[in-house]
């Protein structure tokens, strides 16, 4: 259990610092860096070597940004198994559907209870 | 439109431009994304953890109720304005982890909020999450696609 606490934290923290890379020496907005994430994770999932990781790091690989792109390959993949072409479309959001409806919730939510300090 | 072909000025200034331009202590950066990145990891790890004791999720599963949860503790951090400092002192390292997808949404959502309800929150939550949403799906969406059609004729 301590071993997943530590890996969590070394690959999470290495993720971040690919896209500090990103940041710093590629000059890419937060925006620009965060889409190629997710197209990242996208075909990692597609490889199948984005399980394996999650499986190793636990938190560290299903918290960064990188995961969501995977969730939605294998959420269309898993529904494509049964339902064939079609199963691409309908499957997409079946795994990240938490991730989207939490911060859809949590943000209206948001601002109903805060005002903007700007 | 290609590029124009400068000035010896033009040139000139260029040079003095970079000559200026503050260095960007990029070791420095890397670590402390690294830090803040990885401890978001670390407590997204301890909620995985609790969610696979007393819900009985597995280590595949724990991923989508701590991915809630981790966006709920995003909202409460920015709403007290929190988040942005960590994001001011850890760049990436707040920013790549799914907590900045949150705050992505839920700043643009708190600050639309003076133009109503409909067109500000409505219109403008996903102002910066739109392009990781757009991209993702599409990428996913070509990915699952090749990969259904691979299946189907037999390559894989």
């Amino acid at each position: 259990m301590l071993a997943m606490f530590f890996w969590a934290f070394i690959i999470g923290g290495l993720i971040c610092v690919v896209g500090q890379l990103m940041f710093d020496v590629g000059r890419m907005t937060p925006g620009h860096t965060m889409s190629t994430l997710v197209v990242v994770g996208a075909i990692l999932g597609g490889f199948g070597v984005y399980e394996p990781l999650i499986d190793f790091a636990g938190a560290g690989a299903t918290i960064p940004i990188t995961s969501f792109g995977n969730s939605l390959v294998n959420g269309a993949l898993q529904e494509a198994d049964q339902h064939g072409l079609v199963g691409v479309l309908t499957g997409m959001f079946e795994i990240t559907s938490s991730g989207i409806s939490a911060a859809v919730v949590f943000s209206f939510i948001g601002a109903l209870l805060f005002k903007s300090k700007g | 439109m290609g590029k124009k072909k400068m000035t010896p000025e033009q040139e000139q200034y260029k040079k003095l431009e970079q000559k200026h331009e503050l260095k960007r202590p990029v070791l420095k950066n890397c670590l402390k994304a690294f830090l803040v990145g990885g401890t978001i990891c670390l407590i997204g790890q301890a909620v995985s953890y609790f969610y696979m004791y007393f819900f009985h999720f597995t280590e595949q599963t724990a991923g989508n109720p701590t991915v809630a949860t981790m966006i709920f503790f995003s909202m409460l951090l920015t709403g007290f304005g929190v988040y942005d400092h960590i994001g001011q002192f850890a760049g990436a390292g707040s920013a790549v982890p799914i907590t900045g997808f949150g705050n992505s949404v839920i700043s643009a959502a708190i600050e639309h909020r003076t133009e109503g309800f409909v067109l500000g929150v409505g219109g403008n939550m996903f102002k910066l999450a739109g392009s990781v949403i757009l991209f993702g799906v599409f990428s996913a969406f070509a990915v699952a696609l090749i990969k259904t059609l691979l299946i189907m004729w037999g390559v894989l």
